[in-house]
């Protein structure tokens, strides 16, 4: 379900822009982030919102690779694994991930708590290598930063599981 | 150390808020032109300062903007979709002085009589368009951008606008096609944006360093500008240095700085990592040719690094040292260009697809002679023949390291391994 709050929002982003459907990538965040991804009914409030087939609204969502078209994890892991980062070694690093978090790129863990994806350049490489955790960078990344990621979201986990709300402890540095 | 310009202020503390700004003397060169310039002042100014674009292309922006048709409403596109391996300048400029490219913004607008501008940032840059729709909002509420700023009569709207990971709309026709709530398939050209552009209207589009550079012209003048540099590539830029040297990042240096200086200078990269032997260098990003460790005297200025056999592209100076295989490195490039293709034209879709099971096939030891030369063939079949130049990109990386190292192709064919880095098998290979 989109709220009508998102919806009023999507509204109000068409009016902004000198053609309503130019409004249709913001749009599509917005329905994103209530949904966690761009499902069907994300697809129709935009829809009808920008006065749009859903079909259209879908044609431009699939182009983008920023609009998941299920469900990801709680959190989104995107190792770099363009050439400087190659040149910096995230090769072993992503298989690093691969083992800790026990999927291989492309792919969510069955708990769904992680999706762990490789990506193109992310405009990072005088700090390569790098990750993005849920759109936040991690940079200068080495074996020993990522184990310590991994612990990190792993306690992070562990406190949401025992109290939900309160926030996790210890999760500053990163 | 060289007197800077675009990242002169970058790690003053709070530069990227109004106050600190301005502090800086911020928005004065925008108070200045309102004041005392007519926008066409403006276009000339530029045009006299050499400026050239940073985006990838070097195209003279003053030149640019004069082209515009006279028809109205025009449009701004300013380009922080920075997606090239190996570039990393917009985002830095974005996140830490994100006011001095609304200014810049501003500025180019009024030089250009555009009504409504558009910042397009790359989705990935989450942080960066946040930092600078702040930036927007500080300058609206502060009447640089609104309606009749600074009682000039002339007004002006600015909306941020995120991509959502597509390469392809860093291409300047594609990234109006996203603008437009479209997929980012480029448009064909001409027309050219100038004429028919967003909305069929006139439009600039200009990368986010070009824009960033413009209220320090304006400020202190196009011969002031001009003095930086050498005599055809005028000014500064910004270099990003990455990959296999000491320290990595961004540096300013005025243009014809010598390749090695950036490299080795202990103000800049510091020399290679393990003070390997330098193999090659990739001069503006991935989609430029591969120079050998023997241009590493090349200054780098527009000219000469064209005469070396490359393009100053982006500003992505990517090193490698001797340990690289160069079969390796190439087919990721390629993989990147393959992922990226947008799909509209055939021979990128399916050539870029090709490149890559051919170099896979040869870096795993699976290859035959004959497939070095069915790739040069591969890549002259997209090159030229491709839709837009992502295409002739893809094929940068191949046609010049076959050139320079054809003989690790061979030996990859050979011997069913590779000659240099980790997965060579016979380490004394490394050393001959
Ligand atoms: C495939 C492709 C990707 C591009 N990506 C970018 C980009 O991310 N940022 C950019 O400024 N220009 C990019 N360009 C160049 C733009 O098309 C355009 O030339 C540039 O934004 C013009 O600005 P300038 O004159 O200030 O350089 C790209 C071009 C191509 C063909
Ligand atoms: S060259 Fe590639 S990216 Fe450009 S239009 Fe053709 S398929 Fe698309
Ligand atoms: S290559 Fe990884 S951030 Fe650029």
């Amino acid at each position: 379900m989109i709220s009508e709050q998102a919806k009023q929002r999507m509204r109000e982003l068409a009016a902004r822009y000198p053609v309503a459907r130019s409004a249709v990538m913001p749009a599509l965040y917005i329905a994103q982030a209530e949904e966690g991804y761009v499902s069907r009914a994300a697809l129709e409030a935009v829809a009808e919102a920008l006065n749009m087939t859903v079909d259209d609204v879908e044609s431009v969502a699939t182009f983008y690779t920023m609009y998941y078209q299920r469900p990801p994890g709680k959190k989104v892991i995107k190792v770099c694994n363009s050439i400087s980062c190659y040149l910096r070694g995230c090769d072993a690093l992503i298989e690093q991930l691969e083992r800790r978090l026990g999927i291989k790129r492309g792919e969510t863990s069955p708990d769904g708590r992680y999706t762990l994806l490789t990506t193109e350049c992310l405009a990072s490489c005088g700090t390569a290598p790098v990750l993005q955790v849920n759109d936040e960078f991690v940079e200068n990344l080495t074996p020993e930063l990522v184990d310590r990621l991994v612990d990190q979201w792993e306690a992070e986990f562990q406190t949401e599981g025992q109290s939900q709300g309160r926030s996790p402890a210890g999760a500053g540095g990163c | 150390m060289p007197e800077l310009i675009i990242t002169k202020h970058l790690d003053v503390p709070g530069i990227d808020r109004l106050d600190v700004y301005r502090q800086y003397g911020g928005y004065e060169a925008l108070e200045k032109a309102l004041r005392e310039y007519q926008p066409e002042e403006i276009v000339e100014l530029v045009k006299k300062s050499g400026l050239r674009g940073r985006g990838g292309a070097g195209f003279p922006t003053g030149m640019k903007w004069g082209f515009l048709a006279k028809n109205e409403p025009r449009y701004l596109c300013c380009n922080c979709d920075e997606s090239e391996p190996g570039t990393f300048k917009d985002r830095m400029l974005m996140e830490k002085n994100p006011h001095q490219l609304v200014e810049g913004v501003i500025l180019t607008s009024y030089a250009c009589r555009v009504s409504t501008a558009f910042i397009y940032v790359r989705g990935e840059l989450a942080y960066a368009a946040r930092q600078v729709q702040r930036a927007v909002d500080e300058a609206y509420a502060a009447g640089y951008i609104g309606k009749n700023i600074l009682g000039s009569g002339y007004s002006l709207d600015v909306i941020v606008h995120r991509g959502a990971g597509a390469y392809i709309c860093g291409e300047e026709s594609a990234l109006m096609e996203s603008l437009e709530g479209r997929r980012g398939y480029p448009r064909l050209k001409p027309p050219f944006p100038a004429a028919v552009g967003l909305y069929g209207g006139p439009t600039v589009i200009n990368n986010c360093e070009t824009l960033s550079t413009v209220p320090a012209i304006v400020r202190n003048g196009a011969d002031w500008y001009a003095s930086f540099g050498t005599e055809k590539s005028k000014g500064t830029r910004i270099f990003c240095l990455s990959g296999h040297v000491k320290k990595p990042g961004n540096y300013e240096l005025p243009l014809g700085t010598p390749l090695r200086t950036l490299i080795y200078d202990e103000q800049y990269g510091g020399g290679i990592l393990g003070d390997k032997k330098l193999k090659a260098v990739i001069p503006g990003g991935s989609s430029t040719f591969i120079l050998g460790a023997d241009k590493v005297d090349t200054p780098l200025d527009f000219e000469s690094v064209a005469a070396a056999g490359s393009m100053l592209g982006s500003g992505g100076v990517i090193v490698m040292h001797e340990d690289t295989c160069i079969v390796d490195a190439v087919l990721r490039m390629t993989e990147f260009y393959r992922d990226e293709s947008c799909g509209k034209c055939t021979p990128c879709r399916e050539g870029t697809y090709w490149l890559v099971q051919l170099l896979e096939r040869i870096e795993h030891g699976h290859g035959k002679m004959s497939d070095i030369d069915l790739l040069l063939d591969i890549c002259d079949n997209i090159s030229g023949k491709s839709f837009c130049p992502l295409g002739d990109a893809a094929t940068s990386s191949i046609t010049s390291s076959i050139k320079l190292f054809r003989e690790e192709y061979e030996y990859h064919v050979r011997e069913g391994c590779c000659m240099v880095g980790p997965k060579a098998r016979k380490p004394a290979a490394a050393a001959l």
